[in-house]
């Protein structure tokens, strides 16, 4: 039996980026916020201190950052007609856990999606027809435009003091950075970083080919900076040690860099960690949240009503917990009917190798950071036409190295002994002279019938709920996007100089075993009506509407960036509207 | 090292006393008028200055000013009173004349003597007006029913009379009296800092009775496991190198364009100096400016070889966050290039902050806390004596080497601390 707890104006579920970001808006708005964390708390100076923090084999291979598949799990299979098996070690895509959340181990690269991409069916089916689109695409509009979503991309960068180059200034493009982006409202809050030379060669090669490089856009700071809640960030030391780690320099993005010292001090605000949400609480209308029931570490229930709550845990978990919770109809692919666990989507990603000659190039690879590189964005979105190309959708690509670090940047070229003497030899001899990018064309996946997360049938948590299940296949379209991708970035290798170049176009089926990114997104969808999404264009529950649910399950498919950008300005664009409509008259903020 | 009767005050007002004499006692004594709001503003903004909350508020307990903390201090544990107007266990039934004696002659309702840990022998310089606002103020705080066992001392210091002679001997009474070639502004700096604020009670060396010594005003003492630094304008160990507006900016916030507070000046902070305004810091900071420093000594050059050591250590384990040149980065990072704690004579935060590391204070206008990692478990005693040794004779830093058994009795020492 659950102990009922004091009654909060408002419960989070899952203290990482969107937790934190709406919590700090909510007690900014005046309201009592507990936020419930599956996770332990973690912080810099005691959790990855400068002195072990860059340790790849505790961080990279084992996996310290990361949820314990003994906690939680998730079951896989590319299609319906085989049986999900449960993931035990974490593979294609890696999932936070704690205070922070993924936004404590990732790359930080800082990505806005470009205008088309929040239209995409729209626009896609006017410049193209509606036959151009495979039959069993399930892509659609967002609901929101660029102009609703701007100023929200410019709060989040102007939280992290994301370094780059402005490409388009109020509608003027501008020279040295991205010309295909939207028209942003300011310029990026502090500079682009310092790019090594492999990343700098890039550039060259793409420019002699004619394309108009420019720096990614970084969460890793080129300098320091006080953030417009008075906190302060450092200047990154391009160490090479970001994804899968924390920054023990303070210089990487995260709640914890950025936001928390300001919420903790709060008396509104309180978080509990190492409690997992076991389910949201409705009313026996089923249209209203009353709260939600977690577990602490000894076992013990516990029942927090709340008037509002705010779902902000990982993609796949906030899917799960709505399919748990009874929230909405399940998705089926059968029939097509139903929306939680429609339209899941992870990324196409891409990469190669290039060696080059030793004697004349020394990249120092392991002079980087997570969101280094030069990148090009001519065959990304719909930034070019796609009328013969085969295929919808693209990606950036770009040299993208974000380390040099010592037991994964071990590639030799094809021939090589896989060890011995000679391996060792071709290692050193290739180390410092080869530009190695897994993720250098960084590209969309839409959204398909078939691809889709429901509950698994079979394996279940030590509470004895469902795992959700993932089941996604690549479809023709994204790969052939991927090797026209992938050929044009070895275009770019060679116009480098590269004596010799390796190239992996992703392949189908889908495997889960290999790292891919952990951009996982859709399940939770928002829409412009109920009948083609779970959530509204605030991110609010068509069915329960004092429930909004935060992250990349509200993305009806994925675009050719990462997704933590689009994430941030997605939680501060449907905090705006809490605070300045639903806070004043509770209910649905779209009719339908 | 030994602590001075400051960790922690204590008023004393003996629980024997029991029972209480009237609540309306206060009332009728004169200087309080209930409805002068000025006065109880003025007596908040006073108790915020003179810092009560530090020992009379047991942090978590919810109860302001109730007692029951427990003090350190060289010669044994005391336990804050309860300053609350309860007529039993607080201080409701005293009279003004007794509250003023208690602040201004260290001495309690029944005549004994307080332990100096009250720092009464600060808070005489107090005016009479001043102390009468602050009781106003607590007058208006909601009487908490505490009972406090104050003396917790072993013999013989807990024979309170042995205090008469401490008095005698340690303790001079009276009133600020202005220096008339000097400024208003100086003069009210002198008198926050030598009087409620009582800066010197943690930052003036003490003598193996634990009371200032007067020769040695503001330079600096060990207590709390910390090295409470030199705030006379000393060029390397003191303030000689901030200027006025960092001195008021690192007070009001915790941190300047290069250095941080923590320790137990984190607490000073929260609970008082950041709620000063900023006139008044100023002021402090204009006297603190004006103390003379201590004797120039220039200390022998440590050795070379140990620099050498010292130097590929900081590139490895300290140059990624506070710089190649020790300049760090501001609000974040101190910088260690002309820090005053950097160089202290006595090495005691450094090396605490090296082994243990520590957290930075976080105040509403710089919330960012950073911390300082610990390295206790990753560099052993020879190492940290050549890295501070470096960072402590480099950039233009000169300070006394330290040597390896100084760092193996600081990481024992430590290690028998709890906070």
């Amino acid at each position: 039996m659950a102990l009922k707890l004091p009654h909060k104006d408002v419960a989070i579920i899952g203290l990482g980026w969107t937790g934190s970001i709406l919590a700090n808006e909510l007690t900014d708005a005046g309201l009592d916020v507990v936020a419930i964390e599956r996770g332990p708390w973690r912080d810099t100076a005691t959790d990855f201190p400068i002195s072990y923090a860059q340790d790849e084999l505790r961080y990279r291979i084992r996996h310290e950052m990361f949820l314990r598949n003994s906690q939680m799990s998730v079951t896989f299979r590319n299609n319906t007609s085989q049986t999900a098996l449960p993931v035990r070690t974490w593979g294609a895509f890696m999932l936070g856990n704690g205070v922070g959340g993924a936004g404590m181990h990732w790359n930080a690269e800082f990505w806005r999606f470009l205008p088309s991409d929040f239209i995409l069916k729209s626009h896609l089916t006017q410049r193209y027809g509606a036959s151009f689109l495979p039959t069993d695409m399930t892509i659609q509009d967002w609901g929101i435009t660029w102009d609703d979503i701007e100023p929200h991309y410019d709060a989040f960068e102007y939280l992290c003091g994301t370094s780059g180059a402005a490409g388009n200034l109020g509608g003027k493009i501008q020279d040295g950075g991205n010309p295909f982006e939207g028209s942003r409202s300011r310029p990026y809050p502090t500079p682009a970083m310092k790019q090594g030379f492999g990343h700098a060669l890039f550039a060259e090669g793409a420019k002699k080919l004619g394309y108009k490089p420019f720096p990614q856009p970084s969460g890793n700071l080129s300098q320091s900076y006080t953030n417009p809640l008075g906190v302060t960030l450092g200047q990154c030391t391009y160490c090479g040690f970001c994804e899968w780690f924390g920054c023990a320099n303070y210089s990487k993005a995260s709640p914890q860099t950025t936001i928390l010292p300001v919420l903790l001090r709060k008396s509104n605000f309180e978080g509990r960690t190492d409690c997992e949400v076991t389910r949201i609480n409705v009313d026996n209308t089923g249209k209203r949240a009353t709260g939600v029931t977690y577990v602490d570490t000894s076992g013990a229930e516990f029942e927090q009503p709340a008037d509002l709550v705010i779902l902000c845990a990982f993609s796949l978990f906030n899917v799960q917990l709505l399919l748990l919770s009874g929230i909405g109809v399940a998705y089926d692919p059968q029939t097509g009917e139903g929306h939680i666990g429609r339209n899941f989507t992870h990324q196409t990603v891409s990469g190669g190798l290039g060696f080059f000659d030793k004697d004349k190039y020394n990249f120092n690879p392991f002079v980087a950071a997570g969101a280094i590189g030069m990148c090009i964005d001519e065959f990304n979105g719909d930034n070019f036409d796609h009328t013969s190309v085969g295929f919808v959708g693209g990606g950036y690509i770009g040299q993208v190295q974000t380390n040099g670090r010592p037991i994964e940047c071990t590639a030799v070229p094809p021939g090589t002994p896989a060890w011995g003497s000679k391996w060792k030899q071709a290692l050193k001899d290739n180390y410092l002279s080869t530009i190695n990018v897994g993720a250098a064309c960084h590209a969309s996946m839409y959204s398909y019938r078939d691809n889709y997360l429901s509950l698994d049938p079979t394996y279940k948590d030590r509470f004895g709920r469902p795992l959700i299940r993932l089941t996604i296949d690549f479809h023709d379209n994204e790969l052939k996007m991927s090797k026209f991708l992938t050929d044009k970035y070895t275009e770019i290798l060679k116009a480098m100089g590269a004596k010799q170049t390796v190239t992996h176009p992703r392949k189908a089926p889908y495997d889960v075993t290999e790292y891919q990114t952990s951009h996982l997104n859709g399940g939770a969808i928002m829409g412009d009506n109920p009948g083609n999404s779970a959530l509204n264009r605030y991110l609010q529950s068509w069915d329960v509407p004092n429930l909004f649910v935060m992250g990349a399950s509200a993305f009806p498919q994925n675009a050719g960036y990462n997704p933590t950008g689009t994430v941030g300005a997605l939680a501060y664009w449907s905090a705006a509207a809490i605070r300045s409509q639903y806070l004043k008259n509770p209910g649905p903020l779209v009719h339908a | 090292m030994r602590d001075g009767w400051k960790m922690l005050p204590k008023v004393l007002c003996a629980m024997s006393l029991g029972a209480a004499v009237g609540v309306s006692a206060a009332a009728h004594a004169g200087g309080i008028d209930k409805q002068d709001f000025n006065q109880v503003e003025r007596g908040h903004y006073l108790a915020v200055v003179a810092d009560c909350a530090a020992c009379h508020t047991l942090p978590g307990s919810g109860h302001d000013l109730a007692g029951g903390r427990p003090l350190e201090t060289p010669f044994g544990t005391l336990i804050a009173p309860n300053i609350t107007p309860d007529p039993q266990t607080g201080i409701g039934a005293w009279t003004d004349d007794e509250f003023v004696n208690a602040l201004t002659k260290g001495t309690a309702r029944d005549g004994t003597h307080l332990y100096p840990a009250m720092p009464y022998t600060y808070y005489t310089k107090l005016s009479r007006d001043d102390v009468l606002a602050i009781r106003a103020y607590l007058n208006t705080l909601p009487a908490v029913h505490n009972a406090v066992q104050v003396n917790q001392l072993p013999f013989p210091f807990r024979i309170r009379a042995s205090m008469a002679a401490w008095d005698e001997m340690f303790f001079t009474p009276g009133a600020f009296r202005p220096d008339g070639r000097k400024s208003a502004e100086w003069n009210r700096g002198a008198y926050l800092a030598e009087g409620p604020a009582h800066c010197g009670a943690c930052h003036t060396p003490k003598n193996f009775l634990g009371a200032d010594k007067r020769g040695e005003r503001l330079q600096g003492y060990a207590l709390q496991g910390w090295f409470a630094p030199d705030i006379t304008n000393d060029a390397r160990r003191g303030l000689g190198s901030w200027s006025i507006d960092d001195i008021v900016a690192y007070l009001k916030t915790g941190h300047n364009r290069t250095g941080a507070a923590t320790g137990p000046m984190s607490e000073t902070l929260n609970l008082s100096t950041s709620h000063m305004s900023d006139e008044d810091l100023k002021a402090i900071a204009v006297y603190l400016k004006d103390q003379p420093g201590q004797a120039a000594s220039a200390p022998a050059a440590p050795d070379r070889a140990g620099m050498k050591i010292g130097g590929q250590i900081y590139a490895d384990e300290c140059s990624g966050c506070h710089s190649g040149n020790g300049q760090g980065a501001a609000g974040l990072f101190p910088s260690l290039n002309g820090s005053p704690v950097v160089q202290q004579t006595n090495p005691t935060s450094l090396l605490r902050v090296v082994l243990r590391g520590a957290l930075s204070v976080g105040t509403r206008k710089a919330p960012t806390a950073p911390a300082m990692p610990a390295f206790a478990w990753v560099l052993n005693d020879d190492q940290v004596a050549a890295v501070v040794t470096y960072i402590r004779n480099t950039w233009g830093n000169a300070a006394p080497a330290v040597s390896a058994s100084q760092v193996g009795k600081a990481r024992q020492s430590l290690a028998e601390r709890t906070d």
